[in-house]
């Protein structure tokens, strides 16, 4: 019973010595957390003596508790030093970690001060998923994804969810988006393409989508005409921009039709042609469409 | 073969006794608290991280149970003299030898029976509060019967080691048995390594001493399928039975290598 109350004493006063210790002398724990013991994915892989998955997982939480501790900091200080090696151990140590590239690529191409704006690493990480599941359309989409939102190049960004959609089991709006993304990266003859290609499709609302988006895609085609058109004929003099005008000058027999057969809009300040906001086109994919 | 279920029956009563059984307790609370702070820690990959937990706890668990209960096994009744009072009944050393071994995996398994079912209890609950939604997202399962399979080379990996510790039991100090065995543990691991050496090398010699040690060491690796039952990949069981049986045979060498040692052995 002593002996009890004797350990018990000893036990409270060593918590409160400790306490006491960690008020008085406080430890920088910043300097503790941006520690990466092992940075090589190989050696780490050695060193898990065949527990690689909760290896894995205990790496994966760091990299949350790195990235959520980074975009905490304040005024944006966070650096995310450590972000991207510790995604690269997860996925060394289990490489079919799907949530480990998938969050782990939003994460790193984030634009500072909410990551790292790392597109090129999210690529990569994204393509070492590739080289571990090639079958797995999720990847190809998420790196389309990057190029789309964070990278901008709306080509690229096409082209990979082209890829993805040639993946088996893939669903099947990624055809549309791939064409959609090639719209809006002004690669009409591509974009017509794939959508041609959409109606042959036995969906409905495929073929459905695939006919109003070949018709944005003649409507931009005739945008672009009529604007060629108006700027050879030059400002009339005086008068502001409109299709009567230029029916009466002979240089077009009647004011122009969409392909939904709506008229086209014309700016009487600037002479550009756009497409009518009544028109079942509209809006078109793209901004230059609707100047 | 009475002789031999006596002496199994006895080690295992020597476990429970030695209170080996507190881990399951310890197994159990680690799984329940990991269940709670890790859906704290973790973005939506709980049941994953719990089955991982689960796998590699009962590999470790029983990791030590079968090297610190292993390597006392012989050594213990040397150092006690209780060995002379044993081999003066109608024991032969073989009995003696594989009794010890027959008792020390009866531990065994129990011990990776309790923790699977308690890992299956965990994610049974965890099925059961996850929305379907979420569920949907897992690769596998959550109560999957697929994890079965890793548990099943488990158990055949650390019967491997129970045989390793055994055999070095026949004739060193426990410490030293402790070393050797731990030691051969993590050379198992790296045997893939030792196969591929060619790859790194260009010596003939070399590269077949390092063939030679791949055969010579246990390929404790090729025990290893946790990270494909936890994501769903397949296993096959031609694969399974393969690697179980390599296991078996393994062990029958070790064991009669640890017969004929501890056959040769004198107690004066």
């Amino acid at each position: 019973m002593i002996q009890g109350i004797a350990a018990g004493l000893c036990l409270v006063l060593a918590v409160s010595l400790q306490m006491m210790r960690d008020r008085v002398w406080p430890r920088e724990t910043a300097a503790v957390e941006q520690l990466l013991y092992v940075r090589s994915p190989e050696a780490m892989k050695r060193l898990a003596l065949g527990f690689d998955a909760l290896a894995a997982d205990v790496y994966w939480i760091r990299a949350i508790q790195h990235y959520g501790g980074e975009r905490l900091k304040a005024g944006g200080a966070g650096k995310y030093e450590l972000l991207h090696p510790l995604l690269d151990i997860t996925t060394s140590l289990d490489p079919y970690f799907n949530i480990a590239y998938r969050f782990g690529a939003i994460f790193l191409s984030e634009k500072p001060p909410g990551g790292p704006g790392r597109p090129d690493q999210a690529v990569a990480l994204l393509r070492k998923g590739i080289a571990a599941q090639p079958g797995n359309w999720q990847y190809y989409h998420d790196i389309a994804f990057v190029h789309y939102w964070s990278i901008g190049d709306a080509v690229a960004a096409a082209d990979w969810f082209r890829r993805a959609a040639a993946q088996p089991g893939s669903p099947n709006w990624l055809l549309p988006v791939a064409a959609a993304m090639l719209t809006r990266g002004n690669d009409r003859a591509s974009a017509r393409f794939l959508w041609q290609q959409m109606l042959q499709s036995d969906q409905e609302w495929l073929r459905k989508n695939a006919e109003r988006s070949l018709a944005q895609l003649d409507a931009l085609d005739r945008i672009d005409g009529l604007n060629q058109l108006i700027t050879a004929m030059g400002k009339p003099g005086g008068q502001p921009y409109s299709w009567e005008a230029l029916v009466r000058a002979g240089r077009l027999r009647r004011i122009p039709l969409d392909p939904s057969g709506t008229p086209f809009e014309i700016d009487p300040v600037t002479g550009r042609a756009r497409l009518s906001t009544a028109s079942r086109l509209f809006p078109l994919p793209l901004s230059m469409g609707r100047e | 073969m009475r002789a031999v279920r006596y002496i199994a029956i006895n080690v295992f009563r020597e476990s429970v006794r030695d209170r080996v059984p507190y881990n399951l307790v310890l197994f159990a609370m680690l799984l329940i608290g990991a269940s709670y702070l890790l859906g704290q820690l973790t973005a939506g990959q709980d049941v994953k991280i719990i089955k991982d937990l689960g796998l590699a706890a009962i590999s470790v668990f029983g990791l030590f149970i079968a090297i610190f209960i292993g390597i006392g096994l012989v050594s213990k009744e040397v150092e006690r003299r209780s060995i002379y009072a044993l081999l003066a009944k109608p024991i032969s050393r073989p009995q003696f030898i594989a009794g010890k071994y027959a008792g020390l995996t009866l531990t065994l398994l129990v011990n990776v029976a309790v923790m699977t079912a308690a890992l299956y209890a965990v994610l049974a609950y965890m099925t059961w509060v996850t929305p379907a939604h979420i569920k949907a997202g897992w690769e596998a399962p959550g109560v999957d019967p697929v994890l079965l399979k890793a548990t099943l080379l488990i158990f055949v990996e650390l019967m491997i080691v129970t045989a390793v510790a055994l055999f070095f039991s026949t004739f060193s100090s426990p410490i030293l048995s402790a070393a050797l065995t731990f030691a051969l543990y993590v050379a198992g691991q790296f045997n893939t390594d030792l196969k591929n050496f060619d790859q790194v090398v260009e010596s003939k010699a070399a590269v077949w001493l390092a063939r030679g040690l791949y055969h010579l060491l246990p390929d404790l690796s090729a025990f290893d399928v946790k990270l494909q039952v936890v994501h769903g990949l397949p296993v096959p069981a031609g694969y399974l039975a393969a690697t179980a049986g390599y296991g078996a045979l393994y062990i029958a060498a070790l064991l009669i290598a640890a017969t004929l040692i501890f056959s040769r052995r004198d107690f004066k």
